[in-house]
């Protein structure tokens, strides 16, 4: 997988453009009638409770599934970063950092390269079953960005990171994004932070309940109704971001695909 | 001066159909290992005997009917794993019941003498120049088949949807496996046998773990500590009069303590 030459495409071709998804698993409807357009350069949030289907809307729009309903169309030659939700390494399996940095395709210039941005250089000669969550987590993105990826998608990619790790986690994304141009797609359980990043959110549970700017989408009566007023809401949250430490930011994710 | 001869010509023979498989048993052992199938890799060996049953009932090659039966069965497996049982569970079915149908099929072959233990256990002073030319021209198929793909093989093994993510056909990887397996288990029928071809997957891959950074480490060395075991245990079934192919798997075995042992013992040492 040699870096193919980026194709030239007219600044308003989107990445990635899922029309009138369904998906089913044994004999459950999983998603239904999703819709979803992303376009370089923006950061978009997918949220939703617990079994809304977030990590499935993941999964096939990398093209590790394939829907049931409706198409997914990814421009030519997209190259895709992904953290996935779960992934565990097996001690059978021997594996460095810089290795694991060179599975995609990369260098190991590249991987090098990587692991400075995120801010861990000095791991490469780690066994990945050697780090911490939270080292791990950060492992797991540089592997995403080594490929200096068009699309980056983050399935909770800040999960296992402590309250002022998650901040610091989605102001590298904003940074990266910056950086190489990517649209960047995630998923996120830590409301207020997560949407503070984004330049859109979509509500997902089955279905896309709501979506549109991180104001619009918190004020909406569907989002609220998924994930209630609380103190203030999420709104409040959003908003208030630096003096708040709610409960409700950290919850651990435990999610089924 | 004959009789030297002779008795190279077979020891040698012997030796290098050890090599072979050892060789190529040796790194797609690794991929055994690490996605545990194990039991997987027992059933498609237990299948051969079923098709030593079929090939023999219907007049084909031996080794023809061995590669198929391998492949079926892998395949069916692979298909209707975690449908109903548990994986385990059917897998015990799959590979307890190719052994008994196997066992009963060759029995029902009529004016047939079939060298069951043979077939069960391994037979490799017995390996002539044809199977010689057989298990390396297999053992080289296996080889190229994972050095081609090796990347794309460990992406697949690690994590699917990063497979899917990097572009990788994770479903594509894992028939390629099953297919190098179905090879190795014809291939390795004559030397091993039929009961102990996953030891020569498992036994070099675990021995290996311990001493390796990388998969590609693990991969040589589960290779070349496989060799070893092929080499030595040859040599000492001959000078105690053994069955070859357990004594290779014992020497397999006390490689893979070795390996633990040593370490173990380095582990104790202070890092860094």
């Amino acid at each position: 997988m040699a870096e193919p030459a980026r194709a030239v495409v007219a600044e308003s071709a989107p990445l990635l453009e899922a029309r009138g998804i369904g998906f089913r698993r044994g004999g459950m409807r999983i998603l239904w009638d999703v819709d979803l357009v992303l376009h370089s350069g923006e950061i978009v949030t997918v949220v939703g409770p617990n079994g809304s289907g977030k990590t499935t809307l993941m999964r096939l729009l990398i093209g590790a599934l394939k829907p049931d309903e409706g198409e997914i169309r990814r421009r030519p030659d997209l190259r895709i970063g992904y953290v996935p939700q779960k992934m565990t390494v097996d001690y059978t399996m021997p594996l460095t950092v810089s290795r694991f940095l060179r599975l995609g395709g990369g260098t190991t210039a590249a991987g090098a390269r990587a692991l400075e941005r995120v801010g861990i250089p000095h791991l490469a000669d780690r066994q990945l079953r050697a780090l911490s969550g939270g080292q791990f987590q950060r492992v797991l993105l540089a592997q995403a960005l080594t490929l200096r990826p068009d699309l980056l998608v983050l399935d909770e990619a800040a999960q296992g990171l402590d309250q002022p790790g998650v901040a610091q986690f989605y102001r590298l994304v904003e940074e990266i994004r910056a950086e190489l141009g990517c649209g960047v797609l995630m998923v996120g359980h830590d409301l207020h932070v997560v949407m503070a990043a984004s330049d859109r959110v979509i509500c997902l549970n089955g279905h896309i309940c709501c979506a549109g700017s991180p104001t619009v989408v918190s004020a909406a009566p569907e989002y609220r109704a998924l994930f209630g007023y609380g103190t203030d809401g999420a709104l409040a949250l959003y908003r208030h971001e630096h003096d708040h430490a709610h409960a409700g930011a950290g919850h651990p994710a435990a999610e089924e695909a | 001066m004959a009789r030297v001869m002779l008795f190279d010509s077979f020891l040698w023979r012997a030796a290098l159909a050890g090599l072979g498989v050892a060789l190529a048993a040796g790194p797609l052992g690794c991929f055994v290992v690490w996605r545990r199938m194990a039991y997987f890799g027992d059933a498609t060996a237990h299948a051969s005997l079923l098709g030593v049953a079929l090939a023999l009932a219907s007049e084909l090659p031996v080794m023809l009917g061995v590669t198929l039966t391998a492949l079926a069965m892998a395949f069916g497996v692979s298909v209707a794993s975690g449908r109903t049982y548990a994986a385990d569970t059917m897998l015990g079915v799959a590979s307890h019941g190719a052994l008994a149908v196997g066992l009963v099929g060759v029995s029902l072959l009529a004016g047939i003498r079939v060298d069951l233990a043979g077939y069960l256990f391994g037979d490799i002073l017995a390996v002539g120049r044809g199977d010689l030319g057989v298990i390396w021209l297999g053992a080289a198929a296996i080889a190229i088949l994972l050095v081609w793909r090796w990347n794309r093989l460990l992406v697949a093994t690690l994590n699917e949807d990063l497979a899917a993510a990097w572009g990788v056909n994770a479903g594509r990887e894992r028939a390629m496996l099953t297919l190098a397996l179905a090879l190795l288990v014809a291939v390795a029928l004559k030397v091993v046998g039929a009961l102990l071809i996953t030891a020569m997957l498992i036994v070099p891959a675990a021995a290996a773990r311990p001493l390796a950074r990388t998969p590609e480490a693990m991969a040589m060395l589960s290779a070349a500590l496989g060799a070893m075991a092929a080499v030595g245990g040859l040599a000492f079934s001959w000078r105690l009069d053994t069955p070859t192919g357990p004594s290779i798997v014992v020497t397999a075995i006390v490689a893979l303590v070795l390996s633990n042992a040593a370490a173990a013992f380095v582990d104790r040492r202070p890092v860094e």
